[in-house]
């Protein structure tokens, strides 16, 4: 494969502000990338293995930044870097499950560059298709990890539809779990989508991880106040502590009543090409309390219907193990 | 040979004929593009590296560990994996670690950039990273050094008294392949000793 040090030519375009950046993205449609914090973005670039004539650089709008709070929660600019969301008080008051994601993401320095709308929207890691190859998600019509020589130890156990990437983002799952909404803008307007439907599965559209289309932005994410201050629970596995994408993971908030759970959410990340809500997990731990009985007693719900490849039947137990760890955790 | 030229001269010379050459090629290519869509960038670019103002011609999609290397001959900063895992090209901005290999130039007008070069004193007396380093044998082979001494002055502003896990973990974003790891931390260790 060939690797380049440097960049393909291409325009630069930075805006400051949000509706030049959307008529830009409206006039230049395919043939433009619209960058963040750009960490999923120059790989591909480098590589040749996506392009593009022009990048929109959001950088500059300063109105995608920061935490603001709301009359029902709070909001955040998509180009809010992930160590700013990993350090703000209030995310960490009352949403520290977030803050938990973000701060398991990637590295550092990555996060002081990289965007919550950027981990939202990235793109998935499956080797075969980064590498350019023809797959389906590419537009082609095969795939290069399922197959007997396949190296799919990395991939996922649900939803597999044809490609059976995964969706790597670490906060995707969190934002799922907090019942997040997503704000897109384009310039025919705005819409907000859940942030269980901003991510798509292949059997949706094999060619994009999420909602978003040609000419849309995402510019902010909303908190509402259903699960501020709840319990939370996150685990992160992952091969090192530092840049590796999650194995599996487990973002999981709940609302207490004394000892018992009242009502929860339990999504795990990497095991579909979006973050999985395990709804028979949620049932089954209404109105029980935190301890092993509990655990033992959800007992595969989490893994039901998995279907494995040749080298991930590891995420099985794993999943199975992080929701009762969830559990527990004291 | 003359014993003037040493090695890193002759090869910094090298690199900088290159520079010459490439930047011919570059502007060739920009009236091009930029013939092509009007409200692109401007490409003539003034930063502030190390406390001084350069102004220099950036190509629009170039990034900073480029622009440092082979525009302004600041080749402290290492190019390895060019793609934001490996931490060898981390340079400070406005005293916040990050990769250069993973932002374009053209992102950081305004913002004080601050490379390997730039850490020692104007009399050349090393910053306490630096000097905590050798005192610690903390670099096997070297490679990878520029960029652990980075991360870590930044670490060191941001947190001036780091727990070793702390240290572990503001480091955690630059490899080392030698595996010096442990005495890069203690040279960390050392220099918050040397600050305070």
């Amino acid at each position: 494969m060939p690797s380049h040090d440097v960049m393909p030519d291409m325009d630069l375009f930075q805006p400051l502000q949000i509706e030049d950046a959307l008529a830009l993205a409206d006039r230049l449609g395919d043939s433009a990338w619209v960058l963040g914090g750009g960490q999923d973005t120059y790989g591909w670039l480098k590589d040749r293995a996506k392009t593009a004539e022009a990048m929109i650089d959001l950088n500059g709008i300063e109105s995608l930044r920061g935490v603001r709070e709301t009359a029902d929660g709070i909001e955040i600019g998509a180009l809010t870097t992930l160590t700013d969301l990993a350090d703000n008080a209030l995310i960490k008051e009352r949403y520290g499950l977030l803050s938990s994601a973000a701060s398991r993401v990637a590295s550092p320095q990555i996060r002081n560059a990289g965007t919550l709308g950027g981990n939202v929207s990235q793109d998935v890691r499956c080797w075969y298709y980064r590498r350019g190859l023809d797959c389906y998600r590419a537009g082609g019509n095969l795939c290069y990890a399922d197959t007997p020589e396949g190296m799919n130890r990395e991939h996922a156990i649900f939803g597999a539809s044809r490609c059976v990437a995964v969706n790597p983002s670490d906060t995707g799952p969190a934002l799922v779990a907090l019942e997040a909404s997503m704000v897109i803008n384009s310039v025919d307007g705005q819409r907000i989508v859940q942030a269980e439907d901003y991510f798509v599965g292949p059997a949706n559209d094999i060619e994009n991880t999420t909602a978003l289309r040609t000419g849309e932005i995402l510019t902010s994410v909303r908190i509402p106040n259903t699960w501020a201050n709840a319990t939370f629970y996150f685990e992160k596995v992952a091969d090192r502590n530092v840049w590796d994408f999650a194995l599996v993971s487990m973002a999981v908030a709940m609302k207490m009543n004394g000892a018992t759970i009242a009502d929860s959410r339990f999504v795990a990340g990497a095991v579909e090409c979006k973050p999985r809500r395990l709804n028979d997990v949620e049932n089954a731990v209404r109105g029980k309390s935190r301890d092993e009985t509990t655990a033992a007693s959800i007992g595969t719900l989490a893994s039901n219907g998995a279907r494995v490849l040749a080298h991930n039947q590891y995420k099985v137990p794993m999943i199975d193990n992080l929701v009762k760890r969830a559990i527990v955790a004291g | 040979m003359n014993p003037k030229v040493t090695r890193r001269r002759f090869i910094k010379g090298v690199i900088f004929s290159a520079t010459a050459a490439t930047a011919g090629a570059g502007i060739y290519i920009a009236n091009a593009a930029s013939s092509r869509s009007a409200g692109a960038v401007e490409r003539l670019v003034s930063l502030t590296v190390n406390g001084r103002t350069r102004r220099v011609d950036v190509r629009p999609q170039e990034t900073l560990a480029h622009t440092l290397r082979y525009r302004l001959n600041l080749t402290g900063t290492k190019l390895a994996c060019n793609r934001g895992e490996c931490g060898a090209c981390t340079v400070m901005l406005d005293n916040i670690a990050n990769y250069s290999c993973s932002l374009l130039t053209h992102q950081i007008k305004g913002r004080e950039i601050t490379t390997v070069e730039g850490l020692r004193l104007e009399d050349g007396t090393l910053h306490p990273v630096q000097q905590a380093f050798i005192e610690e044998l903390a670099p096997q082979c070297g490679f990878c050094t520029p960029g652990q001494v980075v991360s870590a002055a930044a670490l060191l502003i941001a947190n001036p008294n780091p727990t070793r896990e702390e240290a572990r973990q503001g480091l955690s974003g630059n490899l080392c392949r030698c595996g010096a790891y442990d005495h890069y931390l203690n040279g960390v260790m050392r220099a918050a000793e040397l600050i305070s």
